[in-house]
């Protein structure tokens, strides 16, 4: 569902220049409003769409399976922390849901920065970073026995 | 020098009549490439299109009461104080451009009418100058979507540049010419002839340039008001209602 932009709602701030993610959100040579260059090319992430502060980026349904009528938008409100999403089909139904933002409270994921410097020497080994704690590996790797398969489980 | 009209001292070279006809019809020209614009790209159509729409699929209809006010909101809030722009940047650069634009020209237009006029409007000639130029300048190199987000170059042009290029040139051109007729520097009908001619493309290119923004946006706006007050709210979700079930502290996106 590549998206489009209503050109009379945006007013050409670049957020979807920045968040978008296959960097297809560019600004038209001509009106200076945001428009998708590649609809190909387009992830259907949704980043653009929660990202506009104008509300002006739409996703537009493939014919097969989303006929003419339907609409899937979603309204991002970052002071209170919630996606809103508002679903219509087209014989009329429609479904309203409320996420939040995050399930974990903001700053209690660390970034890359906030852990220590490894040793030199861990730059030579094969392990990745925070393992082999965070394999949860502890009394060695786990295997199977053979006494605990069972042949012609149903 | 700022309480001076350099019109006044133009009218010894060229004739009042010829610089009043000029205003004319710059007026006319915008008229007319706003009525082209609107046709050429049937944006009146689609406007009235979508309006019909909308209000086929409201909720409930909206009384006059209720439209007056929403109409008093949209000129208040997105038309006299560009409430629609979401970056504050933006929007005091904005309402430095348009004031000053506002300001500029109908002082322009007063002083070309009649020279012998109160000091003060050659005063707010030259504030409103300079308004556009502080907006207009600001706007130019530091907000731009495409240089901050997109990473060009300041210097690089594009066809959706004619509109403020155009507007900033004139009245750039305009300040160092009335500079230069008053103090009775060397050059002066140079700049005025440069004045003119950017003035001239500003009230001329509005079918290509952006320059009909300012009638369709109170428009967009408008809709966008009334498709919130009657429940269509362009299909998107209603304002969630519980956000403390969602309890998370916010704080300030990283990526700005």
């Amino acid at each position: 569902m590549p998206t489009f932009v209503y050109m009379t709602r945006c007013d050409g701030c670049g957020h979807c220049v920045d968040i978008c993610p296959s960097d297809i959100m560019h600004l038209d040579k001509t009106y200076r409003r945001a428009y998708n260059i590649e609809p190909n090319m387009c992830w259907e992430c949704y980043s653009c769409v929660k990202a506009c502060p104008q509300n002006a980026i739409d996703a537009r349904g493939y014919a097969d399976f989303a006929p003419l009528g339907h609409s899937v938008r979603a309204l991002r409100e970052e002071a209170k922390g919630t996606i809103s999403w508002r679903l219509k089909f087209r014989d009329g139904r429609e479904k309203n849901f409320v996420s939040p933002i995050r399930t974990t409270p903001w700053g209690s994921i660390k970034g890359p920065a906030d852990y220590p410097a490894p040793p030199p020497q861990d730059l030579a080994s094969q392990q990745l970073a925070h393992e082999p704690d965070s394999l949860n590996i502890v009394g060695g790797l786990p295997t199977l026995a053979a006494g605990r398969l069972k042949r012609k489980v149903a | 020098m700022f309480a001076i009209n350099p019109f006044a001292a133009l009218s010894a070279t060229i004739p009042p009549a010829l610089m009043q006809a000029y205003i004319l019809a710059m007026i006319v020209l915008v008229a007319a490439g706003t009525l082209l614009d609107i046709v050429h790209k049937g944006s009146a159509r689609y406007f009235f299109d979508h309006w019909r729409r909308s209000k086929g699929k409201a909720r409930g209809e909206l009384g006059g009461g209720e439209m007056a006010s929403i109409a008093v909101q949209t000129a208040v809030v997105d038309v006299l104080s560009s409430g629609e722009f979401c970056s504050a940047r933006r929007r005091v650069a904005h309402l430095l451009t348009m004031y000053g634009f506002l300001i500029y020209v109908v002082s322009t237009v007063v002083m070309v009418f009649n020279y012998s006029t109160a000091s003060i409007w050659p005063h707010l000639w030259w504030i409103g100058g300079l308004m556009v130029c502080a907006g207009g300048y600001w706007f130019w190199f530091f907000i731009r979507a495409d240089v901050v987000a997109e990473g060009n170059s300041p210097w690089r042009v594009m066809r959706a540049d004619l509109f403020v290029l155009s507007l900033l040139a004139s009245v750039t051109l305009g300040l160092i010419w009335a500079l230069l007729q008053v103090n009775g520097g060397g050059g002066a009908m140079v700049f005025f002839g440069l004045y003119i001619l950017a003035t001239t493309v500003l009230f001329g290119s509005v079918p290509w340039s952006k320059f009909a923004h300012m009638f369709f946006k109170p428009a967009a706006a408008f809709e966008k008001r009334v498709s919130n007050a009657n429940g269509t709210r362009a299909n998107l979700p209603a304002p969630a209602d519980k956000p403390a079930q969602f309890g998370s502290a916010r704080t300030a996106p990283r990526h700005y």
